[in-house]
């Protein structure tokens, strides 16, 4: 029982502590000074959340297991924050250029807030057309190759040959194909994402049990029934892997594609901020892109839960 | 009675991974009557399974000619249920829907809906219509397999080993589930089995077959009364008979040593 609490409190003396740390060691003189103390102000924010959680854990019993369990993490999150905040805050061991203050890190996330929206969005709506495009193409592609052996006989060589290829690396040429810097932003995306979900899908298709096609032969099934009944049902968790690399890699390929070619979006800020020197934003830029890219994939997985649940762990996450 | 299957000559070869030929089926003669319980029995590699999944249509013949009620079967067909060895579901659909698939790909579901229903209530899984295969014991699955085979009114049902993979008690509960249905429904079985007693306990005709070449050694017709008792004297002298055609009775061996 005492352990029990312990537990469930360990996040909170740890955030006391780190508070207790940012208010009582004054910031180093040679870390320029922040406009407003926004780790402070992290913390606290953070805090009263956990307090709440706390409280409301007495009333459910599913909360205090998940505290319980999650807290000793996250009091590890706050003391490595500490860690941080004293290194580079507070003592400045660290060269200042590089490893800025907690408060500006966080700050960027107030002053820059317009700009970062608008990054988010525009990263957002580059990723979301490239890899509809990309998972439309490389489905009916993987599906094309799996169940037809001449299409697979002429069309694999090109997966074969294209698909290995970096797709960032066909940025010099695309950049100066397409007309906009957008236009071939898409198509990288695309075409990484193409790949995986081609290779994984047809894959699925081909190592698909041939029982299950005699079971729906011996059951009079006609030829599209046994496809979009039988085999690509059964193909989904390969198809789910194939979306899995597919999203981490898309990732890759915005990122990328953003900070040589096009004028919006996160990969562009992170970029732009190096070139000002401003590496609290690119610190902030990177902690934005880790929240968004872990919240796509959190995402893409509750979606697997949902259509795959027959299926028990192909990956975990 | 509709479910007469007649095999003429029926030869089937398969190349093997060396790339030499295997006569898996030796042009076999064998006429089923409709509404009887037939079981192919023997070692593995002669053929038996061949066989019923020529009758399926799954493989079909290459020489020779399987009829159903006097029609060339020329592939596989709703006609002739199929009950594989491992149940076969699929793992995506709920148990409901994996028995209803034919009748919803043959586009008859509408009409067959209260079918479904009553399959499910027959193999005993009421209760169980939402829940998946993986959730399942392997007794259970073999039986929504059954009903997934049997929703259809096939008029020939074709069993390859269905049991085989169960513990013995369930074994021995299936085998009446199946003798029930099959009294029910007054359809044909084929059963492929390993399991001598099992194919004395439920068959008409117990078709004994050999490898090497593969080919019929024997019919033998069980005149036994239903329900078979597995203990009884006849019930034994069927069973020893069968070993010894198999050459499995162990009265042609050398003793190994004397008293």
């Amino acid at each position: 029982m005492l352990l029990k609490q312990t537990k469930r409190l360990s996040v909170i003396a740890s955030l006391i502590f780190a508070i207790l740390i940012q208010v009582l060691i004054p910031n180093s003189t040679i870390q320029p000074q922040a406009q407003a103390p926004y780790f402070t102000y992290f913390l606290f924010i953070v805090g009263v959340i956990f307090v709440a959680f706390y409280g409301y854990s007495f009333l459910n019993k599913k909360a205090a297991d998940k505290l319980e369990e999650k807290g000793p993490l996250f009091a590890g999150g706050a003391l490595l924050l500490t860690i941080i905040n004293l290194v580079c805050s507070k003592f400045s061991l660290l060269p200042v250029l590089f490893f800025p203050s907690l408060d500006r890190v966080f700050g960027v996330f107030v002053n820059d807030l317009p700009l970062i929206i608008e990054c988010i969005l525009s990263s957002g709506k580059l990723l979301i057309i490239g890899f509809a495009v990309g998972a439309i193409l490389g489905f009916t592609t993987g599906i094309l190759i799996g169940f037809n052996k001449k299409i697979a006989y002429w069309v694999n060589p090109f997966t074969k040959i294209i698909g290995p290829i970096p797709a960032t690396s066909w940025s010099p040429l695309v950049l100066s194909l397409f007309s906009t810097s957008y236009q071939a932003a898409v198509f990288m995306i695309a075409l990484s994402v193409w790949f995986p979900i081609t290779v994984m899908t047809s894959n699925g298709i081909q190592n698909v049990q041939q029982t299950y096609f005699e079971v729906a032969d011996t059951l009079g099934a006609g030829k599209l029934c046994k496809i979009f009944k039988v085999g690509i049902p059964a193909a989904l968790p390969s198809v789910f892997l194939g979306f899995f690399y597919a999203t981490t890699g898309s990732f890759v390929t915005l990122v990328t594609a953003e900070m040589f070619g096009c004028k919006s979006g996160i990969g562009w800020y992170l970029n732009w901020q190096k070139s000002m020197m401003l590496y609290a934003n690119v610190y902030a830029g990177l902690i934005l892109l880790a929240v968004l890219c872990n919240f796509i994939i959190t995402l893409l997985f509750k979606f697997k839960d949902k259509v795959l649940g027959w299926q028990k762990g192909v990956i975990k996450w | 009675m509709v479910g007469e299957i007649n095999i003429e000559k029926v030869s089937k070869s398969f190349i093997n991974a060396d790339g030499g030929v295997v006569n898996a089926l030796n042009e076999i003669d064998l006429n089923v009557k409709a509404g009887s319980f037939i079981s192919l029995i023997g070692p593995s590699g002669c053929g038996k399974t061949t066989l019923l999944r020529a009758i399926a249509g799954l493989n079909l013949a290459d020489s020779g000619a399987v009829y159903l009620d006097g029609e060339l079967v020329k592939g596989p067909g709703h006609d002739r249920g199929f009950a594989f060895q491992q149940a076969n579901l699929y793992p995506w659909l709920s148990i409901e829907k994996n028995i209803s698939f034919g009748l919803k790909a043959r586009g008859v579901y509408k009409q067959k809906k209260e079918d479904v229903k009553e399959y499910i209530e027959m193999v005993g899984l009421k209760g169980f219509e939402n829940s998946y295969p993986h959730q399942l014991s392997g007794g259970m699955n073999q039986r929504a397999s059954l009903a997934r085979a049997l929703v259809g009114h096939p008029k020939v049902l074709l069993l390859d080993e269905p049991l085989g993979a169960l513990d013995a008690f369930t074994r021995m509960n299936m085998q009446d589930e199946i003798l029930r249905i099959w009294k029910e429904q007054q359809m044909t079985m084929i059963m492929v089995t390993h399991d001598v007693d099992e194919a004395v306990y439920m068959s008409d005709q117990v078709v004994i077959m050999t490898p090497r070449p593969a080919k019929i050694e024997q019919v033998i017709d069980i005149e036994l009364g239903r329900p078979r008792s597995r203990g009884s004297n006849d019930f034994l002298k069927y069973r020893t008979k069968i070993l010894e055609i198999l050459n499995y009775a162990g009265e042609n061996r050398e003793p190994e040593y004397y008293l």
